[in-house]
């Protein structure tokens, strides 16, 4: 892959999402929480990219695909400053920024090793307590996991 | 709300925690009532906690039901490996309520999730103890006539005592006063106090216990317990310093009371017992009469 470091080619794909702004180190959260390991349209991502906000980003191009805001708000948990273009004949039709959401299920592990949900096979469920910095609140255990103790499935 | 299980204090509206004090007020004046005729509670305790199972099984009796169940997880399938799910869902069958006790978190949650009858949280590991709560709030109610605008002191281990951080939560509805008073180690988490922060409470640190409980309305003694160090040297240091001594209840309001969810060991001297202010006796007679309450308010028997 050949890339213009300071352009990614945005516009190289005709339709589909660009998505910007991902720390480096949670590209492959994204990737997982989003299901890409299993679409099968085009899909370019790079990174260790230097970015002024957050040190080293990643940058994912998928073409032809496009997401709910529900969906693409679970990445929020990991990359809260990422930026989408919605690209639709070559142009960069709609800008979108993440949010974190209210509830979170089934996509981050409760950090309490004496919680239920880390025994038994049962899809976790979090009530968002914090937004600025992200923190969840386990709806089994009632301990709170923050940012950095976070774990993605 | 009517709430099918009692999982966790903080479901329960004020109305409704409310309904179970009078509801207890009524036992305690008439303890037997059949209500319970022809129905079958499950006491599950997958740990072993013997106060509070002969305490729920005394509520039962006395309302006329029968219990099933076991006593400690080594006498039951689930030493052979069944999850806790396959559990529920079986002893559901048998049984019209479940009550258990479990040291995993969440527990009882996930329990009232796949249980087809009512569940009961006796505990589950350093969470929730609803019903202990309730019966804390029955005994605050009932020594003080109103639960609200109170000074409330809590002594010991306050980072794991479970029955504070409940009673805590449970008295931010009534305009509480805090008062934590524990060794370093033990001091109460962050995450109460920011959640007293939000509500605007007011609360007081101490790392002294003598001479600063003459405005206390309660006073909550927990059990500082050994394995809760982890240098053991801290713990002979202060074991000693958190010890209520009847000397000290002297220049406290004559409306206090001292209350404390046992099973004691040393942290209350044995001549407080004949003090009139010491309460937590009666505290755990209470409790059989709030989880009378409890059990008929979850199945509907008794409005
Ligand atoms: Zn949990």
């Amino acid at each position: 892959m050949v890339m213009d470091d300071k352009k990614l080619q945005v516009s190289a794909i005709k339709n589909g999402t660009v998505i910007d702004h991902i720390p480096a180190n949670s590209l492959f959260k994204v990737i997982h929480i989003l299901g890409l390991e299993k679409i099968e349209s085009q899909m370019t991502f790079g990174s260790n990219f230097e970015s002024k906000r957050l040190g080293l980003k990643a940058i994912i191009k998928l073409a032809d695909i496009f997401f709910m805001d529900d969906d693409i708000n679970k990445i929020a948990l990991v990359a809260p400053e990422a930026k989408l273009n919605i690209i639709k004949d070559y142009k960069v039709v709609e800008k979108k920024i993440v949010e974190v959401p209210d509830t979170v299920t089934g996509i981050a592990k409760c950090g309490n090793p004496k919680c239920i949900t880390n025994h038994e096979g049962i899809v976790t469920k979090f009530a968002v307590v914090s937004k600025k910095k992200v923190a969840i609140k386990c709806h089994y255990c009632e301990k709170i996991t923050d940012s950095e103790h976070m774990e993605i499935f | 709300m009517e709430n099918k299980n009692l999982v966790s204090i903080t479901d329960y509206s004020k109305e409704e925690i409310f309904e179970i004090l009078d509801l207890a007020a009524d036992f305690e004046k008439n303890p037997n009532q059949n209500l319970l005729d022809n129905k079958v509670i499950a006491t599950l305790f997958f740990e072993p906690s013997t106060r509070t199972r002969l305490s729920f099984e005394s509520a039962i009796s006395r309302l006329g039901g029968k219990y099933i169940g076991f006593t400690d997880a080594s006498s039951s399938s689930v030493s052979k490996g069944e999850s806790l799910k396959d559990t529920i869902m079986t002893v559901a069958n048998y049984s019209d309520m479940i009550i258990m006790r479990h040291p995993i978190e969440g527990s009882a949650r996930w329990a009232s999730e796949v249980s087809r009858v009512p569940v009961v949280n006796a505990g589950d590991g350093a969470n929730q103890h609803p019903t202990q709560t309730l019966l804390d709030l029955y005994s605050i109610r009932k020594t003080q006539g109103t639960l609200d605008n109170l000074d409330i002191f809590f002594v010991g281990d306050l980072k794991y005592g479970r029955t504070v951080h409940s009673l805590l939560q449970a008295m931010a509805m009534f305009n509480t006063t805090y008062h934590f008073i524990s060794p370093k180690e033990l001091r109460i988490p962050d995450e109460y106090k920011l959640f007293l922060d939000r509500k605007g409470l007011k609360y007081h640190e101490h790392r002294e216990f003598d001479g600063i409980i003459s405005d206390a309305d309660i006073i909550y003694m927990t059990r500082i317990q050994r394995e809760r160090f982890s240098d053991p040297m801290e713990y002979e240091k202060t074991k000693n310093s958190y010890v209520l001594k009847n000397g000290m209840l002297d220049n406290t309001k004559s409306n206090m009371k001292v209350l404390h969810p046992l099973p004691r060991v040393n942290e209350i001297d044995t001549d407080v017992d004949e003090n009139e202010k010491a309460y937590y006796f009666t505290q755990a007679l209470n409790g059989v009469y709030t989880r009378q309450a409890i059990i008929t308010h979850i199945l509907g028997l008794k409005k």
